[in-house]
């Protein structure tokens, strides 16, 4: 275990009959981004509130480097936040607001000035010193607020959702610049959100919760291609959720029927054999091959003709709402060559996919 | 509060005619008694009909020791008052905004409130029951063997500050409740989080935050003390020398307008000048405080 590892030890909270953070445990190895993601009310807030030590748990341990912080009070743990609306103390000027935690332990005047010019720099604004923080724009102000913690060292950074209220350009490439800072110091992002793309883009390892318990702890790439739960896989990306019975269960693939009788080869299973009760089916929009001649799908095991009931275009994510015969609805991703892009609504197209790209899940987990 | 900009069609009519009443209030009951009163302020005392102006009441004021004096007397008293206020105002505000809500916060308010319902003078009147030498205090710390004889704790100094501080607290929690509210909790949760401790977390953030309305606190407390009349005349006794006294001496006792009218100005413009200082000291602009 390295020096400044975070563990969490079967963490938990509990309010009144709510149990907002239910025996939460994982490892956070030292540097890296690791982000929680869950819908809002899963719990995630509470959990960071406990790692900064605004809220203390019930139950549970959180350890860094192998040492309990717990009894340690928020001024003293070797852990910094930032705020979801940032909290720059608006009273003060840009080199004060990072001053302020070095203040805080009695450093020389000498001393806190270089460090704060230094850290300013690190973060691109090297002149914003004298401002106040009214001057600054949203993407400076969220610099600023990471430079203030950042320049205390900080065992652990938390950052709860600090992009929530930026508009979506500049969402976009605060996602990429806060990937390659923490890239650069070194220091351990823990990250909040609501948003899987910002989980997906930024972080080596994402934790899934919901209703106060993980579901899964894995990279981007596991998350979205093999989740555990029938929540993660609904959650974490788009799919399309078909709700199913079982046909038949032999140790290489499961037939399902959809409701409306539609017939589903799944061999991505997660399913025990003993089970006989519902099932709930997914399929990513971009696993699902359309083409317009049968040919082109012909090799797939799941192949249904359908009829186009709307087009989204949104250029390279451009996506297709098909009608099935039976009456279901399947959002399938459009080929980014813009073959398809005469497609007309109405129009009769034929689509596939491999059953590995059917994920099911028993239907009691969700 | 922010003034709407009034583009409509016949906005200024609108305007005026909002803003007569007030300023017809204003006109006649502050503005044109303050212009008699200044008139008559330079009026020279005599017997004769034929009036002489010149500065001899304002003279007075300076010349005679127990005027100043009491003046002076009446202002420490209530920066005193506006302290107190202030220490006792400001946790019990940041209680009410911040650690209390919903219902509780309601019925805190309104405790805060409650005691105004009654006149001044009743008010007053109760303390003197506590205080009084057969009062309920007096008796209570006899009869747990404190002392042995009956003790007098009215027509004191510290008396008078205790009815002046009960008197205007309100008026400091009321803004401070206001500038409390509009504090954000993460900037407070981030000054502990980045390693400050309470005292640097009132100091550095809460106070800074909460500057305007407690300037304006200390104003309205500062300025009901100072013209306060019936506490300090009640609690401090006859020999309270409290300069809204004076005044009245001036104007009813001794049927002396023209000094009386002196002696109403100079209050007006000493207790302006403390203001001024004390928004330069605290380097705050009128316009933030009021607002």
């Amino acid at each position: 275990m390295a020096e400044s590892d975070l563990s969490i030890i079967n963490l938990t909270k509990t309010y009144d009959r709510l149990t907002a953070v239910d025996r939460v445990s994982f490892t956070v190895p030292q540097g890296s981004f690791f982000s929680i993601l869950g819908p809002s009310g899963c719990g995630k807030t509470t959990l960071l509130r406990m790692l900064a030590g605004f809220i203390s748990p019930d139950s549970g341990d959180i350890c860094i480097g192998g040492t309990s912080v717990l009894n340690l009070p928020p001024n003293r743990r070797p852990i910094n936040m930032v705020f979801q609306h940032l909290a720059l103390f608006p009273n003060m000027t840009v080199a004060e607001n990072v001053a302020y935690g070095l203040r805080r332990r009695g450093l020389d005047k000498a001393e806190i000035a270089q460090r704060v010019q230094k850290m300013l720099a690190r973060v691109s604004l090297p002149d914003a010193g004298p401002k106040q923080i009214d001057q600054l724009s949203g993407g400076q102000k969220q610099r600023i607020a990471i430079a203030r913690c950042l320049v205390l060292e900080p065992a652990l950074l938390l950052l709860d959702e600090p992009l929530g209220a930026l508009d979506l350009k500049l969402r976009e490439h605060m996602k990429i610049e806060l990937k390659q800072l923490q890239a650069e110091i070194g220091t351990t992002f823990v990250y909040i959100t609501h948003d899987q793309s910002e989980a997906l883009v930024m972080s080596d390892h994402v934790a899934v919760m919901n209703r106060g318990r993980l579901e899964q702890i894995g990279t981007p790439q596991e998350l979205y291609y093999k989740p555990k739960s029938a929540f993660v896989a609904g959650f974490v990306g788009v799919s399309n959720r078909l709700n199913c019975r079982i046909v038949s269960h032999n140790n290489a693939e499961l037939i399902l029927e959809t409701q409306q009788g539609l017939n589903l080869h799944s061999s991505a299973i997660k399913i025990d054999k003993t089970y006989t009760g519902s099932a709930v089916a997914y399929v990513r929009p971009e696993a699902i091959l359309i083409a317009r001649d049968h040919a082109a799908v012909s090799s797939f095991s799941n192949q249904i003709e359908a009829k186009i009931g709307s087009i989204l275009f949104d250029g390279a994510n451009s996506s297709a709402i098909l009608n099935l015969p039976q009456g279901e609805s399947l959002m399938v991703a459009l080929p980014q060559d813009g073959r398809m892009s005469m497609l007309q609504v109405g129009e009769t197209v034929h689509i596939g996919w491999h059953p590995e790209a059917t994920l099911c899940f028993p239907e009691n987990t969700v | 509060m922010q003034l709407l900009r009034i583009e409509a069609p016949g906005g200024k009519l609108t305007f005026l005619l909002l803003v007569a009443p007030a300023a017809l209030w204003l006109t006649a009951l502050i503005i044109a008694p303050h212009i008699q009163l200044f008139i008559i302020s330079f009026h020279e005392p005599s017997t004769s009909n034929a009036v002489a102006t010149g500065l001899s009441n304002y003279r007075e004021f300076f010349v005679e020791p127990l005027y100043w004096r009491t003046f002076a007397r009446t202002a420490i008293i209530s920066i005193i008052t506006t302290i107190l206020a202030v220490i006792i105002g400001l946790p019990v505000s940041y209680y009410i905004a911040k650690l209390t809500r919903g219902y509780r916060k309601s019925v805190l308010f309104v405790a805060c409130l409650l005691p105004f319902w009654v006149s001044e003078l009743v008010r007053t009147l109760g303390w003197m029951i506590l205080l009084r030498e057969t009062g309920v205090v007096s008796n209570l710390l006899q009869v747990l063997g404190f002392v042995n004889h009956p003790v007098e704790l009215l027509y004191n100094d510290a008396t008078i500050i205790v009815g002046l501080v009960y008197t205007s607290i309100l008026f400091m929690v009321v803004p401070l409740v206001n500038a409390f509210d509009s504090l954000d909790d993460s900037l407070v949760e981030a000054g502990y989080d980045l390693g400050g401790n309470i005292f640097s977390v009132t100091w550095d953030i809460i106070i800074p935050h909460a500057m305007p309305g407690l300037m304006s606190g200390c104003i309205v407390v500062f300025m009901l003390s100072l013209g306060n009349y019936a506490t300090p005349t009640l609690l401090g006794g006859k020999n309270s020398l409290w300069f809204t006294e004076q005044i009245y001496a001036q104007f009813i006792t001794r049927f002396n307008w023209e000094q009386g009218a002196a002696f109403g100005f100079l209050l007006l413009i000493l207790s302006s000048a403390i203001i001024w200082l004390a928004l330069r000291i605290t380097r705050q602009r009128l316009v933030d405080v009021v607002r």
